[in-house]
């Protein structure tokens, strides 16, 4: 039997309100897939492209960023930055031919652990049978 | 020099152990670059379990430790404090959450274990590369600000005050006093609600640390913890307060009417008018929506004209004023659901289908009947009265999910004033369930029932319409199972309570979070009931749930103290986490000034500079800049690719 492919997904979450989501999943002791790594960032307008590009490079078969509602950010308009300057990001890859599938925002409030355990449900569930990720990868000791 | 990380790994009992294999965590941990001592512990947050890591410390002579636990919002502070005993930086102490974030999600001990292990290696790769960094300290402004002038506002603004601290308490309507001052008499006393609230009133305007600033809204807040600045809108009255004598002399020639919010509607206001007799500040107000009235583009001057001592003027202008506080009390308070919604009670299209603040006004003394209960639509005593609660609470299919949590207690009350009136009439109460938790409160509901023979009919109405003058209420009672038809000659609903409006667009210029129903979020429903998100800024009364005069006033005091334990500090402790420039990259573009929402970055020298103290450390810049020229300390990108490859490494 063959084991099934497990996606490996580095999540970056800003503090104030998307990691507060996924504690209060925690709390809530809902369950969800065990294949996203958090990274715990101020705020979703302090992720670098480069911080995409890199974990695709590294071998992440996806990446999901996660921030306050627009509106809500708790630094006032960090996030309206981030959906502007990722969507270009999600383009990009698009461009240079990675699935859609592989790139997600989301917008998870800190009293919306529901929804946190949805996005990672709804992500891995996309990406299983999109096998590993090779396009963007770059081979170590290369 | 080599690293030596520290790394302890929490059981928290069977809470992590239960789905994480802690000891191999912990093996494999030792094995990383740069780790020195790696351990699991039953509970690292317990005594011995701080000492443990104090001592490893000391023993092992450890420059960072890791602590994988719990999440960085329960124990981080516990962790730092811990090394700084130990004697080194608070900083060089990171949490790996392997239990809100792990544990408690996974089933799968391996992919469980899996994770755990990616997480603190994520973590020891960030705590290996943070700087040492001492807290930035900031003055503080030692003066509050109250917004909203109801009966928690008023609580929270005397507290300061009395405790030596100025206040400037604003309220947007002429008066303070908020719904309270409405009321007839309070729940389960049945004291009088203005004779208990007046003399606090008359306190606020009398306190030389009180600023009272009614009639006027917050219009910007900018700042942060101990050093907010405020605008404040002040609109024009056109009375000068000083001069007027209340001699009443202008509303007897003013030819405008509209509806008078004091009485709910029930009655009719002039365009210049006080509130209601016992208003503070006590002076009139020409009110510029109505005057003049929208066909006429000169006001008529007839109250000037009578106005012997000259206060009225019509060229106040609004004026915005500046002030500088440390702390904030949002007390905004709540409004009643909104009629419009609730077309099936015929709320709005019938006269005598009422709300509870109007028949609150009914009952007054100071209201429109002087205290008789008498039909809006004939003047008429009515003989049979329904009251029904949960109108628009507990409804999540087409109203609010929620309970309005005051209105059983009150609509007992509203019935058992109403036979206090009418000594021949029935009081029939139409209920879900009661819910009467609360100091003397059950025993108030079954005096409404054993004394003065309310009915109480558990179930909903399906309709409500007018048939031969009077209010025919179709419903079922729930228990008996039979259909109940009442011939009523008044209805009146328990309306939900809702954030008041305007509270939304206020929590957005405070930055303040609202909870699914738009009142204000508190930091934490159990631990932090009366902090806001936002640092600095704290919230009082019904603008964070509904709740009643008690516990509205508890949480006014508990704002008060929370406040108190920051206007009473000398100075306060700002995170060093901000932004920093390296000046050899950056090349004074200025994108990084351009993004900054907190303007805390400037133009210097053909580069940029950040300042410290407006600084927040949110890294929108870092992710701005094209050459890494500026970067948060310690969530470095350098720090954040480390941390990158440990999440996907193995």
């Amino acid at each position: 039997m063959t084991e099934e492919f497990e996606p490996k997904i580095v999540a970056f979450l800003c503090k104030w309100c998307s990691s507060a989501g996924s504690d209060l999943a925690g709390v809530s002791r809902m369950e969800y897939p065990a294949n996203v790594i958090p990274i715990q960032v101020m705020c979703s307008g302090s992720v670098s492209p480069l911080y995409i590009f890199e974990a695709f490079n590294r071998g992440a078969d996806g990446v999901l960023v996660s921030g306050c509602h627009p509106g809500d950010c708790h630094y006032i308009k960090g996030n309206m930055y981030a959906r502007r300057k990722l969507l270009l990001v999600k383009k990009l890859l698009e461009h240079v031919g990675l699935e859609p599938q592989r790139f997600r925002m989301s917008w998870v409030s800190a009293a919306e652990g529901q929804k946190y355990t949805q996005v990672i449900k709804e992500l891995v569930k996309e990406l299983k049978p999109l096998g590993p990720q090779t396009k963007l990868r770059r081979e170590r000791n290369g | 020099m080599k690293k030596r990380t520290g790394i302890f790994i929490c059981h928290c009992g069977i809470n992590i152990a239960g789905t994480v294999d802690v000891k191999s965590v912990a093996a494999e941990m030792a094995k990383e670059p740069g780790v020195a001592h790696s351990v699991d512990y039953v509970y690292m947050c317990s005594d011995p379990g701080q000492n443990m890591i104090e001592q490893a410390i000391k023993d092992k002579k450890l420059d960072s430790v890791v602590v994988a636990c719990c999440s960085p919002n329960l124990h981080e502070t516990t962790f730092r404090n811990a090394a700084k005993r130990a004697g080194i930086n608070s900083f060089k102490c990171e949490i790996a959450n392997i239990r809100e974030q792990c544990s408690w999600v996974h089933k799968d001990k391996g992919k469980a274990t899996h994770k755990a292990a990616h997480l603190t290696k994520s973590a020891v790769k960030k705590v290996q590369k943070n700087e040492s960094l001492e807290p930035i300290s900031v003055p503080v402004t030692r003066k509050a600000l109250v917004i909203g002038g109801g009966i928690s506002g008023i609580q929270s603004a005397l507290d300061l005050a009395g405790a030596g601290y100025k206040v400037i308490l604003v309220e947007r309507s002429p008066s303070i006093g908020g719904h309270m001052s409405q009321l007839s008499e309070t729940f389960p006393t049945l004291d009088c609600s203005q004779c208990i609230l007046t003399p606090k009133m008359v306190e606020v305007s009398r306190h030389p640390n009180i600023k009272l600033m009614t009639y006027s809204e917050v219009q910007e807040v900018t700042g942060y913890v101990g050093n907010f600045k405020v605008k404040i809108l002040k609109k024009p009255t056109y009375v000068d307060p000083a001069k007027c004598n209340l001699c009443d002399e202008c509303t007897k020639v003013c030819p405008i009417v509209v509806p008078n919010e004091f009485d709910v509607g029930l009655t009719g206001r002039r365009a210049i008018y006080i509130p209601f007799p016992q208003a503070i500040p006590a002076s009139y107000t020409l009110d510029d929506k109505n005057c003049p009235d929208p066909f006429t583009t000169i006001a008529c001057g007839k109250c000037a004209d009578v106005c012997k001592v000259k206060a009225i003027n019509y060229d106040m202008k609004p004026e915005i004023i500046e002030e500088e506080v440390g702390a904030i009390i949002v007390a905004t308070g709540f409004d009643l659901y909104d009629k419009e919604n609730m077309a099936e009670y015929g709320y709005g299209k019938y006269a005598d289908v009422l709300d509870g603040l109007q028949f609150e006004r009914l009952c007054s003394a100071s209201g429109p009947t002087q205290g008789k209960i008498l039909r809006p639509s004939d003047h008429k005593e009515p003989k049979e009265v329904v009251f029904i609660q949960c109108s628009g609470s507990r409804d999540p299919e087409l109203h609010c999910a929620y309970c309005s949590k005051i209105c059983c207690m009150y609509t007992a009350k509203h019935a058992m004033l109403y036979k206090h009136h009418v000594h021949d009439g029935q009081a029939y109460i139409f209920y879900i369930d009661v819910r009467s938790g609360g100091k003397g409160y059950e025993e108030f509901v079954q005096r409404a029932v054993e004394e003065d023979g309310v009915i109480y009919l558990r179930g909903k109405v399906s309709k409500i319409f007018e048939e031969n003058g009077k209010i025919k209420v179709w419903g079922v009672d729930t228990l008996s199972g039979k259909p109940i038809e009442i011939d009523a000659d008044m209805v009146v609903l328990a309306q939900a309570m809702r954030p008041s409006n305007g509270a939304q667009e206020l929590a957005k210029k405070l930055k303040l979070g609202t909870d699914k129903d738009g009142f204000l979020a508190e930091a934490h429903p159990k631990l932090r009931p009366v902090e806001s998100v936002t640092s600095g800024m704290f919230l009082a009364g019904a603008a964070q749930a509904p709740k009643d005069i008690p516990e509205a006033v508890a949480q006014a005091s508990g704002a008060a103290s929370k406040a108190i334990g920051i206007l009473s500090q000398e100075r306060l402790y700002h995170s060093p986490t901000v932004a920093k420039v390296l000046k050899n990259l950056c090349t004074g573009c200025g994108m990084c000034v351009a993004v900054c929402p907190y303007d805390a970055i400037a133009f210097k020298d053909g580069k940029v500079e950040v300042n410290e103290v407006l600084c927040e450390g949110c890294g929108t810049c870092s992710a701005t800049c094209l050459r890494a020229a500026i970067q948060v300390k310690n969530l470095t990108q350098n720090q954040v690719q480390e941390m990158i490859l440990a999440c996907l490494g193995g």
